[in-house]
């Protein structure tokens, strides 16, 4: 539409428009709107109900239908606090998140640089070194389960050809966690090489030859230009690693069912044990709160303090 | 100062075809060389090969005397200039200078004279704190050229380092690296796919395609007496104007299509064997026939008016050819013009091997001024 403006009509031209376009003023809106719809209704009944029903929950004592009951305001939080099982779950967490998450990110780290090398064939390698993306936490579980096995497992049999004793992986307490643990980084491994290997790939190839004619070390490289031009990738990698090893529940469930000893219960596993075993929705409801203030704490430090040596080109 | 050797050098990917075959050439000290090109021609991987960065097939490499074909890209001192500039985007300007020398663990203080000797040489010291991206193309031409200085190595190698900049900004800075490259006696092998920079920088001109070394020579020898009609093609702008023609030896002319026939002398008749040849001519040695006897009616298609040259477009055998007139002309589409070929200006080519049979008397045409004060 074109407005001409005249001397006469100048002082109301401003008004019509006004008039006209309150609709088409909003229209960008609401068809943005439009377009969120299906992931707004998604998100909504998949993750904002259930965590504030969760919020709710965490106030309240629940029948075994998991309805409120009694309403107890902080007690199920004072209960958490001075519950020792409780103390053994957070401590078993933090050290499986301790255990997995650097070891994870230098294995894959490590394979992602030795498949990055243009080699005939390397495809192959990198089809391996991924596979375990491709594996259910099932079908992992049940893999370790048969390596870990006392006397028929392949890993104590190994270890018996160099005349070391048979561990007993999955029921000495001090082992378990470390079981779980291995399990974990395997698993972890394939994505992780995945993501650091497309990293390692969008790195210039000439900064590397121009660090080689002037003499630079693989050390030296690996220093300067690598892990600075990887890091953002490494940020990311590192933030969706240590947020799933706080989130484990898979192989505790299939390998050890949080024990032995409780040494294994890892704090997902403890709300579940919690909430569909004892029937006790509050506070399975307020250790999920923790854990969520937990992983959110983590993360904003990892943001505070990480990503000041991110580099984004 | 360092001489550069290459052997009878080869390079194949597949064991069975070579991209580059058989190249033979010794670059001298102090010498500017460029390797020039159509691209995929293997002249990049040439330079790649004498920088180590590229293992040799076949032959053999030596630098400042020494056989360097299995030495590693920092033992060869060589420094490159990337075509990308290949500068560590996380680190500053004086940090991107000083990468190599603090690898080699040059001590700071050496370290920080040398990066404003050569900052300021280039107008780089305002800079020296900001990142790659935040510089122009311009700049960050400067700062990869700053870091191959700063090295001090004695052979300088550059793969197409001006082939991002504007046009303007290029024709400033092949002088200026010329003007580098003099001041500090670098031996350069400097590739480009751009006759302009070969002519205007090079002391000599190698001209690959194919893998294969079609000429090496200096500019105007490379332009008055190209060895090929690859050659000739190649280099100059507007290219050399070829034709299929044929040469007729009881009449001893040169007839291309039916009407247009040039007289050979007797004295040349001998040299071209062939009866199916190629005739080149130069843009800028086609003129406007003013009552001679023999000429060719042309119908003008475009016309280029370039102020102090004008570049006018004409079609002859369904090939547009072009010539270049000094001074301006007043010229349209459509006109129809008389010009005349004169057998002195013509280059003849082999049409089977390209293989050039009689270049074009540059001495008739060009004299090659000299200033004498």
């Amino acid at each position: 539409m074109k407005v001409v403006v005249d001397e006469e009509h100048k002082g109301q031209i401003p008004a019509t428009i006004n008039k006209l376009s309150f609709l088409s003023r909003t229209l960008n809106n609401r068809t943005a709107l439009l377009y969120l719809l299906p992931s707004i209704v998604l998100f909504s009944v998949f993750v904002f109900y259930p965590m504030f029903k969760t919020v709710y929950l965490s106030f309240f004592l629940t029948d075994l239908q998991g309805r409120p009951a009694e309403f107890v305001g902080l007690e199920n939080f004072q209960y958490l606090i001075q519950s020792e099982s409780f103390h053994k779950s957070i401590k078993a967490t933090l050290l499986f998140v301790l255990y997995t998450v650097p070891i994870s990110i230098v294995t894959a780290l490590f394979l992602a640089i030795i498949a990055n090398e243009k080699l005939k064939g390397i495809g192959v390698f990198r089809t391996l070194f991924s596979s375990t993306m491709g594996m259910s936490v099932a079908a992992s579980s049940v893999i370790w389960l048969f390596l870990f096995h006392p006397s028929i497992g392949a890993i104590n049999r190994l270890l018996s050809i160099f005349n070391i004793q048979a561990i007993e992986w999955l029921v000495d307490p001090s082992w378990a966690l470390i079981s779980i643990s291995i399990t974990t980084i395997w698993m972890n491994t394939g994505f992780t090489f995945l993501i650091l290997l497309g990293g390692l790939q969008n790195i210039d190839e000439n900064l590397y030859e121009s660090a080689s004619i002037d003499g630079a070390s693989f050390w030296y490289k690996m220093r300067r230009i690598t892990i600075p031009m990887l890091s953002p990738t490494l940020f990311f990698i590192i933030t969706i690693t240590l947020i799933n090893a706080f989130q484990t529940f898979g192989q505790v469930d299939i390998l050890t069912k949080g024990g032995p000893a409780e040494s294994t219960n890892l704090i997902v596993y403890s709300i579940y044990r919690e909430a569909f075993i004892n029937y006790q929705f509050g506070t399975a409801s307020a250790q999920a709160i923790v854990l969520f203030f937990f992983i959110l704490i983590v993360t904003i430090l990892q943001f505070k303090f990480g990503e000041k040596r991110v580099f984004y080109q | 100062m360092k001489k550069v050797e290459l052997v009878q050098i080869s390079k194949s990917y597949n064991h069975h075809t070579n991209v580059l075959e058989n190249i033979n050439v010794s670059i001298e000290p102090g010498e500017f060389f460029v390797l020039v090109g159509p691209s995929g021609c293997g002249k990049s991987t040439l330079l790649r090969m004498i920088a180590g960065l590229e293992d040799i097939s076949q032959g053999k490499l030596f630098i400042g005397g020494h056989h360097a074909n299995l030495l590693r890209p920092s033992q060869r001192g060589i420094s490159f200039v990337f075509q990308n500039y290949a500068l560590y985007p996380h680190l500053t300007v004086a940090e991107n200078i000083v990468f190599g020398l603090q690898a080699q663990k040059v001590p700071k203080n050496e370290r920080n004279k040398r990066c404003i000797e050569v900052a300021d040489m280039l107008g780089l010291i305002p800079f020296l704190k900001r990142k790659p991206r935040e510089l122009s193309g311009g700049q960050r031409q400067r700062v990869a050229l700053a870091r191959s200085i700063v090295s001090q190595a004695p052979i300088c190698l550059m793969d197409e380092p001006l082939s991002n900049l504007d046009a303007k900004l290029r024709s400033h800075m092949r002088s200026e690296i010329k003007q580098i490259q003099r001041r500090l006696g670098l031996t350069m092998i400097y590739v480009t796919h751009d006759q302009v920079e070969a002519m205007t920088m090079g002391d000599r001109i190698m001209v690959l395609n194919e893998g294969k070394i079609q000429q090496i020579g200096d500019p105007l020898q490379i332009y008055n007496h190209p060895a090929n009609a690859f050659v000739a093609q190649f280099i100059g702008s507007p290219p050399m104007n070829l034709i299929p023609a044929t040469f007729n030896k009881q009449k001893q002319t040169i007839q291309i299509e039916y009407h247009h026939e040039i007289l050979v002398p007797l004295h040349d008749v001998r040299n071209i064997s062939n009866e199916d040849i190629i005739v080149g001519i130069r843009p800028e040695d086609i003129h406007l026939a003013r009552n001679e006897p023999i000429h060719f009616q042309i119908e003008v298609v475009n016309v280029e008016v370039l102020g102090t040259e004008t570049i006018i477009s004409f079609k002859i055998k369904d090939q547009q050819w072009s010539m270049k007139w000094n001074g301006q002309w007043r010229i349209a589409i459509g006109d129809r013009i008389p010009i005349s070929l004169d057998y002195q200006v013509l280059s003849i080519f082999d049409s089977k091997t390209g293989t050039a049979l009689k270049n074009a008397k540059a001495d008739t045409h060009y004299k090659i001024n000299e200033v004498n004060l």
